[in-house]
């Protein structure tokens, strides 16, 4: 099936201005049935489990069960995303489950400086980007001698 | 005809797509743009946050070189990129991307990526040129700098709108066209310069998993070749269009190897035990001098693994559990410390796959892998086009302007269409860019494109019968099911239309059997690709008889559409190169052996939106001196 939505805790982003699924989604795979206000994935063959509705699901309704012609029943890998890390379960067939917890940022969401606090200059004409040499530790941008 | 409103968005720079070099386009570009009142427009077919190539994430930065440290000089980059793609490569375009890469890789930092540092504050190499991330939110960091740059410049972005084609003024791009996939309307974008950074394409081919895994392709099957065909129909001259790129992956769920390789030192071998790279070795001086040199090349490497797979020896394996026995043998007088170098490898070994490849960890759960335990099979993906990895495929553009070369024409990343510039796996023959170089070279061509705008930029001369010709041919598949879906009791068998996801198999089924892929066990020959031209030309008739059920199936139908030209350019350039260059992406039966002699040359071309016709041609190598 690849993403899945579970449809006792879908409530259709209700409240929210969109659904979180169908926004995300970069193959555009997630629909809202707005009678039953349930999402779901119209295309199951051209999920690329990349988790990114999963991941950003408020009422964690999403998951994934590995693609049918070659993934064994019973495993999963389930991500809880954070501001600043993921935590990840991982559950096999057998029924071992192993669990993860890495970094995802240094720095607050939304705060990224386009020009990293590195001096900028006005030379369109010069081979320098923007925030160079400064941004690359040089003195001056190489070029063949 | 379907019942679209039209919106019209006039803009200085146009930036097509929102992927890694679209970011770094948008990122710069905004800088200028804002010194020079400048506006900048973004579309992109999805949400940026998680858009493109990097949408799951990556566990490594593949392109650094490390200047300011002494670690690599520029020219090292270029020798090593010459040497991956067979003598094949602009090296003033490589040579372009490496020196500016390790600013954007400080500038990803600052930005909040995490990258491995070792207890002196260096950044961890998983290889010579690769460092090791923290990369779950790698997309989204690199989107909210561009977003940040381009709000902060008065700039728009917009979301969920797909780009078909190129408006044209005669050799000039001065916009775009497409729909949104959210809303019944049909945009027209007018610009005075051009950036297409929409990615490469997958799903030309057939890949290996037909049924739920038909998505599981190794570059996401998002990425349907949006900028190789905005470029063609443009009438750009293309490069590299035969230099396809196939990965060595984890078997099915296609996860990453490189960690393996280059962290654990893994080898790989066939079901007898025998290593190809060793057993096979003597095949290397069929390629010399790339095959005798290092590192080898990765479609040789990938060669010899073809060869135990063509010699009934497969499956192939990475021998994941001598790997850690290795490890284990190094620490076996220190058992606390075995356990602790042992939880910190399994911990990377699995982000490993949970940052970029989710199936990966799934599968190898239902399999109940204990990689410590057992060895993993590995196999060749199904073929991809993606100029930004080992694959070389994209747009002929013009150089940086302070190399001496037979490449200026214009404005750096300019393709040979005035005002229109690509990026990434956009443009050709500049390999290993990965994540950092492409948003790199979205960098450098975000700079020259405000920098035409400033010097030659003019108000966009529209024909506006042409834009409503395209709105016309564009929302057509939409008619053509209505007008007909209920003939029959069942509307996807019809005599009249074919649905979009059959299209797709017949181009695939075209391209795996007759161009070189996975059934065919990456192999072709002239005779068969020109079997798969004949049965391409009747495909291209049919092309405008898919039909679209909605505004999704739509996006699915040009997809398709793009994929198919794609898919002919590939074809007509691997017809003309008369070698085998590259034999781990393809072989050519009929012309075995590499020719240095007629082939070290660019194999380039064009099609002419004025005749319809193809022009292929050769073009020189050039060398930086002295490299």
């Amino acid at each position: 099936m690849p993403s899945y939505v579970i449809t006792e805790k879908c409530d259709g982003c209700k409240g929210q201005d969109r659904t979180a699924c169908m926004y995300i989604c970069p193959n555009d795979l997630m629909v809202l049935d707005k009678e039953a206000m349930k999402a779901y994935n119209r295309d199951p063959q051209m999920c690329w489990e990349c988790m990114c509705c999963v991941k950003l699901c408020p009422q964690q309704a999403m998951d994934v069960r590995g693609y049918a012609d070659f993934v064994p029943m019973g495993a999963s890998a389930t991500p809880l995303r954070g501001t600043e890390d993921i935590m990840w379960t991982v559950k096999f067939r057998d029924g071992t489950i192993k669990r993860f917890k890495f970094p995802t940022r240094t720095t607050p969401e939304g705060s990224a400086d386009p020009l990293g606090g590195f001096p900028t200059h006005d030379d369109i004409n010069s081979n320098a980007l923007s925030t160079e040499p400064a941004s690359a530790g040089l003195d001056a941008v190489p070029t063949v001698s | 005809m379907a019942n679209f409103e039209t919106v019209e968005v006039s803009t200085d720079l146009l930036i097509l797509g929102g992927g890694f070099s679209a970011c770094g386009a948008a990122t710069e570009a905004a800088y200028w743009a804002k010194k020079n009142g400048l506006k900048v427009t973004v579309v992109d077919k999805a949400a940026m946050d998680r858009s493109g190539a990097v949408a799951m994430g990556l566990s490594a930065i593949n392109q650094y070189v490390g200047v300011k440290d002494g670690e690599n000089t520029v020219e090292d980059y270029v020798r090593y990129v010459r040497q991956d793609l067979m003598g094949i490569s602009r090296e003033d375009l490589v040579f372009n991307i490496a020196r500016h890469v390790d600013s954007t890789v400080h500038l990803f930092e600052k930005w909040g990526l995490k990258i491995w540092k070792d207890e002196e504050g260096k950044y961890v190499h998983e290889g010579r040129w690769q460092l090791m991330i923290n990369g779950e939110s790698y997309k989204i960091i690199i989107a909210e700098a561009a977003k940040n740059a381009i709000n902060d410049a008065g700039g728009e972005i917009i979301e969920r709108v797909f780009i078909t084609d190129p408006i044209m003024d005669g050799n000039k791009c001065v916009g775009a066209v497409g729909f949104s996939t959210r809303e019944d309307k049909f945009y027209v974008f007018k610009a005075k310069a051009v950036i297409a950074a929409m990615g490469g394409a997958v799903h030309v081919f057939r890949p290996r998993s037909v049924g739920e895994g038909f998505g599981r392709s190794w570059y996401p099957p998002f990425n349907s070749g949006s900028t190789a065909y905005f470029t063609i129909q443009a009438g750009a001259e293309m490069t590299c269009q035969e230099v396809r790129f196939i990965p060595v992956r984890f078997k099915d769920g296609y996860g990453p190897v490189g960690a393996w390789f280059l962290l654990f030192k893994s080898r790989a071998v066939s079901a007898e035990g025998g290593e190809y790279m060793v057993v096979r070795k003597a095949e290397l001086e069929n390629y010399a001098p790339y095959g005798l040199a290092k590192p080898i090349p990765a479609n040789l490497r990938n060669y010899l693994g073809m060869l135990d797979t063509d010699a009934g020896l497969g499956p192939l394996y990475m021998e994941t559990d001598e790997a850690i026995q290795k490890i284990a043998e190094e620490y076996k007088d220190d058992p606390k410390a075995f356990k602790k170098k042992m939880k910190e490898l399994e911990a990377e070994a699995w982000e490993d796959f949970l940052d970029m490849t989710i199936s990966q960890a799934i599968l190898w759960a239902g399999l109940n892998v204990k990689p410590e335990e057992k060895h993993s099979e590995i196999a060749a993906c199904e073929p991809y086009f993606i100029g930004s990895h080992s694959g070389a495929s994209g747009a002929w553009v013009s150089g940086p302007e302070d190399l001496d070369t037979p490449y200026k024409w214009g404005y750096e990343n300019m393709t040979t269409i005035e005002a229109l510039f690509t990026t990434g796996d956009g443009s050709g023959a500049s390999s290993h860019k990965f994540s950092s170089g492409s948003h790199t070279e979205g960098r450098i061509a975000g700079k020259a494109a405000i920098k035409y705008i400033l010097e030659k930029g003019a108000e966009p001369n529209i024909d506006a019968a042409k834009v409503e010709e395209f709105k016309k041919v564009i929302l057509a598949p939409l008619d053509l099911y209505e007008a007909h879906k209920n003939e029959t009791t069942d509307p996807e068998v019809n005599t009249n239309y074919i649905m979009a996801r059959q299209f797709l198999h017949r181009l695939q089924k075209i391209m795996d059997e007759y161009a070189g892929g996975v059934t065919a066990a990456f192999k072709t020959s002239k005779a068969n690709l020109e079997r798969g031209l004949e049965l391409m030309a009747i495909l291209k008739e049919d092309s405008d008889k898919q039909a679209a059920t909605d505004l999704h199936d739509l996006m699915r139908v040009w997809e398709n559409i793009q994929r198919m030209w794609i898919a002919e350019s590939h074809i007509r350039t691997m017809l003309f190169r008369e070698e085998t260059r590259w034999p781990g992406y393809y072989f050519r039966s009929d012309t075995p052996k590499m020719d240095e002699e007629n082939w070290k040359c660019f194999a380039n071309c064009r099609w002419d939106p004025a005749t319809g016709e193809w022009e292929m041609m050769k073009k020189d190598i050039w060398n930086i001196p002295g490299v």
